[in-house]
């Protein structure tokens, strides 16, 4: 009787996920989807935690369930009529799909219970986990991401650039939203420089506890889109040189360090271990105002008024409610 | 002694939580489920917060569960404020 | 069956739906939401492998990766909804 109930709160939690992901995907109001897809996304962060990954489930509660629920919400508003066209594709595709579904699960599920039935031994955990003390920073996931894997940072890095550029040199900025009643403008008052704190503790505290470079980012964001459906159109973001700059601050500071340590003799961002916690703060702290800035643009959905210098003035944009 | 008293308070929350998910399964329009979720849920967070917070018992987590609280209770309160406000403004429209 | 196996085998199961999704639904939006789903059976099946019983420390590896390719996910979903924004302006002139 024991050894049921202790399985009951996982069994439950994995009911719901499949359970709301299928009502995801299969919802045909895309209001709906989106809205589903944004409770999908908290309980997802609270499975992370109950994985023991407690800078995932801070992570996903911040961008996957709240920055990517708030673009597609963003989305949604530039076509109402969303979700009254549906076509269906012709009956052999969909069967098609359906047939390659069901061959996929089953080898799938076979070589999962085939490998996972027992705990293998990982030595590559061991090594990582061993070399901890000389890393620099004492919580694992910051050392793997700053200090063994720094470069597959640096480029991810580049990724959200490379997207964020994509994004800015598709077309202007979404239309922005009237000014805010005193309801939502106090709360903005209020949180906006809670959020900015609290990024500010999740980028110190990531070196010895959940939290980091990726989770302050996206707080800073956060408090962006406050700022902007709040009807504050800089969205709290800078302007021109000021914006390209914190752009690129990431990846820059990142390819400093680098070859900085590549000329004095130590190899591409091999840190000295008396100098790795300090480097890995200050890249860090670079990387936290790239992913803040990368984000909150995102958010506005292409370029800024004032992005190029002679840019017109921004009081032609329309407003939408 | 705090285990079960915190035991309790838990799941006396969820029980807020489960009324409020039934609020808005059952209330016939939009103000009404708004009435029900914001109110039941932020109580029934407020008593899982006290719950969690005598499990813990330890000040400093239990001051940081109760700003988490009063900020959801901000969040939801304003939320649900701007929901009815652009519910009414849209049954004005034609 | 360890905690590991149903996480994975969940991991999965919303890895097959979301792309069961993507491939069947039209609009652009939809898929993009379901790629997403898909997104997520990946990365609770990587966390499941890093994940050890209490006492253990965790495999931080796989949790690394999940973290980027979170960040990963969530640029690429705002790249494709602006190019479907700049492709629904373009085609209603």
């Amino acid at each position: 009787m024991n050894g049921v109930f202790t399985w009951l709160p996982d069994l439950l939690l994995v009911t719901m996920l499949i359970g709301l992901g299928w009502a995801t995907v299969s919802s045909t109001d895309l209001k709906r989807a989106v809205a589903l897809f944004i409770a999908f996304g908290l309980l997802l962060s609270v499975a992370w935690a109950r994985l023991r990954a407690p800078d995932l489930a801070l992570a996903e509660a911040a961008l996957g369930a709240g920055l990517s629920g708030a673009l597609l919400l963003a989305a949604l508003r530039d076509e109402p009529s969303a979700g009254d066209i549906r076509k269906d594709l012709p009956f052999w595709q969909r069967s098609l799909v359906d047939l390659l579904t069901v061959a996929l699960a089953l080898p799938l599920a076979w070589v999962l219970w085939s490998v996972l039935s027992e705990p293998a031994p990982s030595p590559l955990a061991e090594r990582a986990l061993s070399a901890l003390d000389r890393s620099g920073v004492s919580n694992p996931v910051t050392a793997v991401l700053l200090n063994y894997r720094a470069y597959d940072t640096l480029l991810e890095l580049v990724v959200v650039l490379a997207a964020v550029l994509g994004v800015v040199s598709l077309g202007r900025e979404r239309p922005g939203y009237r000014q805010a009643g005193p309801v939502l403008s106090s709360l903005v008052r209020w949180l906006v420089p809670l959020l900015i704190l609290a990024a500010g503790y999740l980028l110190w505290v990531g070196a010895h506890a959940p939290g980091g470079a990726f989770q302050a980012g996206a707080t800073l964001a956060a408090a962006s889109v406050m700022l902007r459906l709040s009807g504050a159109d800089r969205a709290g973001l800078p302007v021109g040189l000021a914006l390209r700059a914190s752009l690129s601050a990431g990846v820059g500071l990142f390819l400093l360090v680098g070859l900085g340590l590549m000329g004095a003799g130590q190899g591409f961002l091999h840190y000295p271990p008396a100098w790795s916690g300090g480097l890995i703060l200050l890249i860090e702290s670079a990387a936290t105002l790239a992913i803040a800035a990368a984000l909150g643009l995102a958010y506005l959905g292409g370029r800024p008024a004032g992005w190029e210098a002679g840019d017109p003035d921004p009081s032609h944009k329309e407003r939408r409610p | 002694m705090a285990e079960p008293l915190a035991l309790l308070l838990i799941f006396i929350g969820l029980g807020f939580y489960l009324a409020g998910a039934v609020g808005l399964l059952r209330f016939p329009d939009l103000h009404t489920r708004l009435h029900a979720l914001t109110k039941a849920d932020n109580l029934g967070l407020g008593l899982l917060v006290l719950g969690v917070a005598l499990l813990h018992g330890s000040l400093l987590i239990a001051l940081k569960l109760l700003l988490v609280w009063l900020l959801v209770l901000a969040g939801s309160a304003a939320s649900a404020h701007l929901i009815a406000q652009h519910a009414l403004r849209r049954s004005d429209e034609p | 069956m360890s905690l590991t196996l149903l996480y994975a085998l969940t991991g999965a199961a919303l890895f097959l739906l979301g792309l069961r999704a993507t491939l069947l639904r039209t609009e652009l939006l939809a898929r993009v939401v379901a790629l997403n789903v898909s997104g997520a059976g990946v990365f609770l099946m990587l966390v499941a492998i890093a994940y050890r019983e209490a006492g253990q420390p965790v495999d931080p590896i796989p949790q690394a990766l999940v973290l980027t390719g979170l960040v990963v996910a969530v640029s690429a979903t705002a790249l494709a909804l602006a190019l479907h924004r700049q492709l629904r302006e373009r085609s209603d002139d």
